[in-house]
């Protein structure tokens, strides 16, 4: 519980490609509080890693933010507008890994393959810290040993293909914590690992925030992962949120019609199901984003004269979802178990 | 180790080791094995899918890749029913005498995307195999190729189309109308689904479902996915590094778990449903070199529960309840189905 950290405004991202515009991220707009994780759950092409990557601003030509806030809350008083910083100055380059830290799906592209971890980890250090060599090793020292790599002194000299997917991914977020960042954003920082390795890695980022109290804007694809560490989580669609809630709301009493369908379709180890309810139809080319409600092809609640534009609603205490039908459509009263 | 009486495929002592080579002086030498799949047995009856779970680089997917003798494996039986020959050895067979029985045995495979030539457009992938084995042709191998693509849900017009027209989970739809082309008696999926987006794993997984049900086939299953196993097979075969570490039943094998591996992976998976909140078995290091394994049981490193007697004697895999198998010295003993939550807990 805490003060908001990081406020996103209307947040709109295209790629103007020679086969059109992709409207990637299109009116997107969250709220974090310190300390807390917001989970942002979608499938790909939904926005959700471009969302991440203009947050920092480094969202790459031919990629370009349109418009929309991005209010870093650094000082509270002061708030940054990240959207309008220089991509190459210096005070996006002292957010960046100072205030705002990052973790990839992928921590193999992630590390330098000529350079050794502690190299990188060093050079990490002494770029934002006024700190000797002998301090920026100790240092280093202590953080590998704090993510759970046992002979960290050894690992400095290491490089990045002689480690495990689930040691890479931990350097990562040692690397992440190096300058005690207020908000980590981890871009499905699990989804290329093992099952036993992606639950060490998540309990690891778990104990890591209570110590730091840093918040997590925490991105993936995977229901499971999105239940086991969101306290708020976003669902995107196709480049806007159609819905907005705490954890347990979205689980049990999802009002927008592609929450609650996304989650009938997963199938469950600890439930049997007969069949699964499947979302009819692909999702949709990025050029060709429907008109009106983006998910009305699929949707079995649409009805022509009603679904032209729809709005954010405020549906309960907190809960959002764009949907024009979503009063009519929610589980009159109590709660759905998801079974 | 189901009823023999109407057995498919039987897989007895299956070995594939990869020698790893090393420069010398004047040639290469073998300085060592990757012990890829270590000893494994298993039997499929007709009509059953078997699900194959287990981490990267446990040897699920070798595994398949032998049984369909796309490797060689380095000793063991796999013994196929065959419709017409009877009972063979496929690990006995050259590539001249596995040509007629490749007709029985199909592949699904993860990727959609490089699994289909580009070049090709969908009659000519889907009529392939029917090509190759000179089923049919002419107009009849045409409509064959119309009521393939319309038993996968797609139209038959979309047949002088070339892939890259299609998503990734229309693609998976193509690649399983031509594993099903020759009417195979035994389906390979390996990871078919893992590819996909969430909201299309659905689709492809009931697809999946509804075709082995109209058909009675038979599915070797392989996945990393708990959740994806326990919806779709009867009996689950967990691996690691190389071995089979349990099966039994699916229901079974989630309710009355018998091994400590089992029930880690199982309590690693992640639930969907914030209010279940499980007990973490949490393994600590990583999985062993299938190179240089761990002496004894080869999870006795990572195990909570393990004993002196675990470092030094194999556990065998031995039935430890009717028709449940497990590679535990202490099966019996251990009570690990705290990890696994009850059905419909929330």
């Amino acid at each position: 519980m805490g003060d908001t950290l990081l406020e996103v405004r209307d947040l709109h991202v295209s790629f103007y490609l020679t086969e059109g515009i992709v409207r990637a991220v299109s009116g997107v707009t969250l709220n974090l509080q310190a300390g807390r994780t917001l989970g942002v759950v979608g499938e790909s092409g939904c926005g959700k890693s471009v969302t991440a990557r203009a947050i920092l601003n480094m969202v790459q030509r031919p990629g370009r933010i349109d418009r929309g806030e991005i209010l870093w809350y650094g000082d509270p008083d002061h708030p940054v507008d990240i959207a309008q910083l220089d991509p190459r100055g210096p005070d996006i380059r002292n957010l960046r890994w100072g205030e705002i830290a990052m973790i990839f799906q992928e921590p193999m592209t992630s590390l330098s393959p000529v350079h050794s971890i502690g190299n990188q980890m060093i050079e990490a250090i002494r770029l934002h810290h006024n700190a000797t060599d002998a301090e920026a090793t100790e240092q280093s020292v202590e953080l590998l040993n704090r993510v759970g790599l046992s002979q960290p002194a050894r690992l400095l000299d290491a490089y990045r293909h002689e480690l495990s997917g689930g040691m890479r991914q931990r350097v990562m977020i040692a690397m992440a914590l190096t300058c005690s960042p207020r908000l980590l954003i981890a871009d499905e920082p699990t989804t290329a690992l093992d099952v036993t390795t992606q639950s060490q890695i998540l309990d690891l980022m778990r104990d890591l925030q209570d110590e730091f109290g840093m918040a997590i804007l925490f991105i993936t694809h995977d229901l499971g992962v999105i239940a086991e560490m969101a306290d708020d989580v976003a669902v995107m669609y196709l480049g806007k949120e159609v819905e907005i809630a705490d954890v347990d709301t979205i689980f049990h009493r999802a009002a927008h019609p592609y929450t609650q369908a996304l989650l009938r379709s997963i199938p469950r180890h600890d439930v049997v199901t007969e069949r699964l309810e499947s979302i009819v139809g692909n999702v949709p080319d990025p050029y060709n984003i429907p008109p009106g409600c983006a998910f009305h092809p699929r949707c079995h609640h649409y009805l022509a004269d009603k679904c032209a534009s729809p709005e954010l609603v405020e549906v309960g205490p907190g809960q959002w979802a764009l949907c024009a039908r979503t009063r009519e459509i929610l589980p009159a009263s109590g709660e759905r178990t998801n079974a | 180790m189901t009823a023999a009486d109407d057995k498919l495929l039987g897989v007895r002592d299956l070995r594939k080791y990869f020698p790893i080579w090393k420069r010398g002086v004047f040639a290469r030498h073998v300085t060592g094995q990757v012990r890829a799949v270590d000893g494994v047995s298993f039997d499929i009856a007709r009509g059953e899918v078997l699900g194959l779970v287990g981490e990267s680089g446990c040897g699920k997917t070798t595994t398949g890749r032998v049984i369909l003798r796309a490797d060689t494996p380095t000793a063991g039986e796999i013994h196929f029913t065959h419709s017409e020959l009877g009972e063979i050895d496929l690990a006995q067979l050259d590539r001249e005498q596995l040509q007629p029985i490749w007709q029985n045995i199909q592949l699904i495979f993860q990727d959609p995307y490089s699994s289909l030539n580009p070049r090709m457009t969908l009659e000519q992938i889907v009529s392939e195999p029917l090509r190759n084995y000179n089923v049919l042709e002419g107009s009849a191998l045409r409509d064959r190729v119309a009521e393939l693509l319309l038993l996968v849900g797609l139209r038959p017009e979309v047949m002088s189309r070339y892939p890259h027209a299609f998503s990734g989970g229309q693609r998976q739809r193509i690649g399983i109308a031509r594993a099903l082309a020759l009417n195979p008696q035994l389906l390979i999926c390996d990871e078919p689904v893992s590819a996909l987006d969430v909201s299309i794993q659905a689709q492809i997984l009931n697809l999946l479902k509804d075709l082995q049900q109209e058909f009675e086939l038979t599915y070797l299953f392989i996945s990393h996915d708990l959740s994806v196993v326990r919806h779709l097979c009867d009996r689950v075969a967990v691996m690691y590094v190389g071995k089979i570490v349990e099966i039994s039943d699916t229901d079974e094998l989630f309710n009355e778990t018998q091994h400590p591996y089992t029930e880690a992976l199982l309590s690693s998976a992640p639930t969907p449903d914030p209010r279940v909140r499980r007990r973490h078995v949490q393994l600590q290091g990583e999985v062993p070199d299938p190179a240089n394994p761990p002496s004894g049981c080869y999870f006795h490193p990572r195990c909570i529960h393990a004993r002196e007697r675990c470092q030094t004697e194999t556990p065998l895999l031995r039935e430890t309840r009717p028709g449940h198998w497990s590679a535990c010295h202490f099966a019996e003993e251990l009570d690990l189905n705290i990890a696994a939550a009850p059905d419909g807990a929330t």
